[in-house]
């Protein structure tokens, strides 16, 4: 029969082998569950069925439209053609300001409201997020 | 003038790399001719030359010459002197300058300290990294050139980014290029020792200065940029699983595991192969966080440059080099010592493999977390994201046969012993530290089921590594670096496990409640500053025992006009109490946030454990 390093080179090729698949089956079922995808208003408007899951949401804050109490912040993002309402209870980052960009991460009620859990933006004047660059390009056409 | 005195060294540098490429070639091809002493003048005058372009951009900054793009771009005269000097590598152009100093100056090093080492070994060194040089030459002199001329020259700046005024992040990039372009170093001299058959104990043993310096360099490098990210960009957190921020983690997993497997093949002569991968590996991957961070495709919430032309020049230029480096692998692997020693399943040796494991499996999980988003884009155009709970889910279960193996694998012996060994004390410390633990759950209802053996195993590798100070078996550098690991991971747990957070909208006046806590908003005032005015705020947070005032700030600054929020702390031991605020719009309301951090400090002090641990290392002379 085989010879014992043989045997030895063999098991060692399995191990590696098999956890070479339960690391693909991990990150593949992590993925699955914790990857967010980002939309635009208009996209928003469009879906077909809303889903539980978290999304990321991108425009512009409409001028004016932001609304805070004691706890919350109400306002509107806007690609300039469809609107959301985000309402959103937490901090926000330096450069949340009404007229500039802003992501939105939160789940949606229906396709005009999303319960946001975190607000995103950039701490540059000038920076638009890539998504909120290409999803206000995208409607200018 | 100045400017052209730093672009024409750049040329200079460009012809001394062609000449380095040629020479080298030459003296490989006809081993006879020796020419250290030509490429040791050739070489000097490349790093004087690269170093005399370097100081004309930052004398170009400190006189705030606007005649220079780079200058006008990313200055301005009103700028304090120390930003105006750290703003010349806080950009894209002169960042790459930066690299390419390095890259030289290193090399230089190498060529200087090695001279007891084979010459054709050192020869193909300077030539593999000469290769890299003339590299980053062209890419700066032809897409990012720092020493453009503007005309008709402007009479302002137009400003550094106020959140890159800071002194953790003026320090930054230099120590973390001197990390990243270390690593080109045990590169080009890994390629060299297999092309010379020298991939050994000797080679191991001069090269692991290079890995151990890189390594301090890195960790530090992101020490410096995750403490940053705290007060700065007001995070409240020390890692956020950003984009930018996983970049330098990679190369660090690599590093990390290269610096292991370094040893065993300087003390049992295996693992060769491996070595060399690793080293490959780590250059890649530090180039390719470069890329990835300098050319915006990153979807980070602060990416730099955006200039996707750069970012090909590099990814391709990339791809040559780690083509080129397979490609000599396979052919010269077979020179590779393969006289069979014998191996046992328990030994130091798998222990240190089995580290390997574990940091490529965090590495892989990073990697895949960091560059899916880009792949799916291209693949299909769907944008994603991937947040903190992917890398936690499948970093976090991981970390209890991580810790186990940590706390057995370093007592183990070289080539064989056995675990049957394990004494009395061990076993004490065990059960104690699931005590421990037990009751920290049972005390505050934590119901998390991870959190137990999380604890258990911290305090059981806590306890081992003091234990480990009495015992003469490890270097003292080994101890004190996993001694500071320990204690990482320990306050990171408390730190987790136990933080606090809470915002509101809060007018002046008002008064929350928060757990045991009052916090109360007593005032704000403004405060004009030279270049920037200020919005101070006054919170009192007050519980049964104390009150903490804390004066948060909120910057607007002029040029470029942009604000920033400059966090309140109150540090000590046990904690941190963190308040940021920001301004929302005019009707009076501040966004309010507080944070609880249990242990903070340790967090940071417990990695600069761990990297003083490396320097030991590195100073120690024959270990």
């Amino acid at each position: 029969m085989y010879g014992k390093k043989v045997k030895l080179r063999a098991f060692f090729i399995l191990l590696i082998f098999l956890s070479a698949i339960l690391t693909i089956f991990l990150v593949i079922k992590a993925l699955e569950e914790n990857v967010v995808y980002f939309k635009s208003p208009s996209e928003i408007k469009n879906l077909s069925e809303l889903g539980n899951k978290k999304i990321r949401v991108g425009g512009m804050v409409k001028k004016s439209s932001i609304k805070t109490n004691d706890s919350e912040i109400n306002f509107i993002i806007t690609d300039f053609k469809n609107e959301l309402l985000v309402s959103f209870e937490g901090s926000v980052p330096n450069l949340f300001e009404e007229g500039k960009g802003v992501v939105a991460e939160g789940f949606l009620k229906d396709r005009s409201y999303l319960k946001a859990v975190k607000i995103l933006a950039k701490h540059d004047e000038n920076y638009m997020p890539p998504e909120v660059n290409e999803a206000l390009k995208d409607n200018k056409q | 003038m100045i400017n052209q005195i730093g672009n024409y060294s750049l040329f200079i540098a460009l012809f001394a790399s062609i000449f380095l490429i040629f020479q080298s070639s030459n003296v490989i091809r006809n081993k006879s001719k020796n020419l250290d002493g030509k490429i040791f003048s050739v070489l000097s005058v490349q790093s004087l030359m690269v170093l005399i372009s370097f100081f004309s951009l930052i004398y170009a900054f400190i006189v705030s010459d606007f005649s220079n793009e780079t200058v006008y771009n990313n200055s301005h005269t009103t700028k304090p002197l120390f930003y105006k000097i750290s703003g010349s590598w806080g950009n894209h152009e002169g960042s790459l300058l930066l690299w390419l100093l390095v890259l030289t100056i290193f090399l230089f090093i190498f060529f200087i300290s090695s001279k007891k080492l084979l010459n054709k070994y050192r020869i193909l060194t300077v030539l593999f990294q000469e290769l890299i040089i003339i590299g980053f030459l062209l890419f700066i002199l032809f897409t990012s050139n720092p020493f453009l001329h503007l005309f008709p020259i402007p009479k302002e700046g137009t400003g550094l980014n106020p959140i890159l005024q800071d002194p953790a992040l003026a320090i930054h990039p230099p120590i973390l290029y001197l990390g990243y372009v270390g690593t080109s170093i045990i590169f080009s001299s890994a390629l060299a020792a297999l092309v010379c058959g020298m991939v050994n104990k000797i080679w191991a043993k001069h090269i692991k200065k290079w890995i151990v310096i890189s390594w301090i360099f890195l960790t530090i490098g992101i020490l410096l940029g995750s403490i940053w990210a705290y007060y700065e960009l007001g995070w409240g957190g020390f890692w956020f699983w950003d984009p930018v921020e996983n970049v330098s983690l990679m190369p660090w997993f690599c590093l990390t595991a290269l610096f292991h497997t370094i040893i065993v093949l300087e003390k049992r002569n295996i693992y060769q192969s491996w070595t060399i991968i690793l080293s490959i590996a780590t250059f890649s991957l530090s180039m390719g966080g470069t890329f990835l961070v300098r050319s915006g495709i990153l979807n980070s919430i602060h990416t730099f440059a955006n200039d996707p032309s750069r970012g090909i020049f590099i990814l391709c230029f990339l791809l040559v080099l780690v083509l080129l480096a397979i490609f000599i692998f396979f052919i010269f692997q077979k020179k590779l010592l393969k006289k069979l020693t014998k191996t046992f399943l328990v030994s130091k040796e798998t222990a240190i493999m089995v580290n390997n494991w574990f940091m490529m499996f965090f590495l892989s999980v990073v990697l895949i977390g960091t560059i899916y988003p880009i792949f799916l884009e291209v693949i299909n155009g769907s944008k994603i994201s991937i947040g903190p709970p992917f890398y936690q889910k499948l970093i976090v279960p991981f970390l209890i046969p991580f810790l186990l193996f940590m706390a057995v694998g370093p007592k183990l012996k070289w080539i064989k012993d056995s675990l049957s060994k394990i004494n009395f004390n061990q076993l004490m410390l065990f059960i104690l530290s699931i005590a421990i633990s037990f009751l920290l759950v049972k005390l505050y209802g934590i119901s998390y089921l991870l959190i137990l053996p999380l604890f258990a195993l911290g305090f059981f590798l806590f306890f081992l590594t003091i234990k480990d100070f009495f015992s003469k078996k490890s270097t003292l550098s080994q101890k004190i670096s996993h001694f500071g690991f320990s204690l990482f991971i320990l306050s990171i747990l408390f730190n987790a496990t136990f933080a606090k957070e809470f915002s509101s909208n809060m007018k002046v006046g008002d008064e929350r409640k928060f757990l045991n806590k009052i916090i109360k908003f007593e005032n704000i005032k403004i405060i004009e500053k030279n270049n920037y005015k200020s919005l101070v705020a006054n919170f009192k947070i007050s519980d049964e025992k104390n009150i903490i005032s804390l004066n948060p700030e909120v910057r607007i600054y002029n040029q470029p006009r942009t604000l920033t929020s400059e966090a309140a702390i109150n540090s000590n031991i046990y904690s941190d109490n963190f308040l940021v605020f920001n301004v929302i719009k005019d009707d009076g309301y501040y966004n309010v946030r507080y944070q609880f951090k249990p242990l903070m400090m340790w967090i940071w002090f417990s990695i600069i454990l761990i990297s003083v641990g490396g320097i030991l290392s590195y100073l120690k002379k024959n270990e």
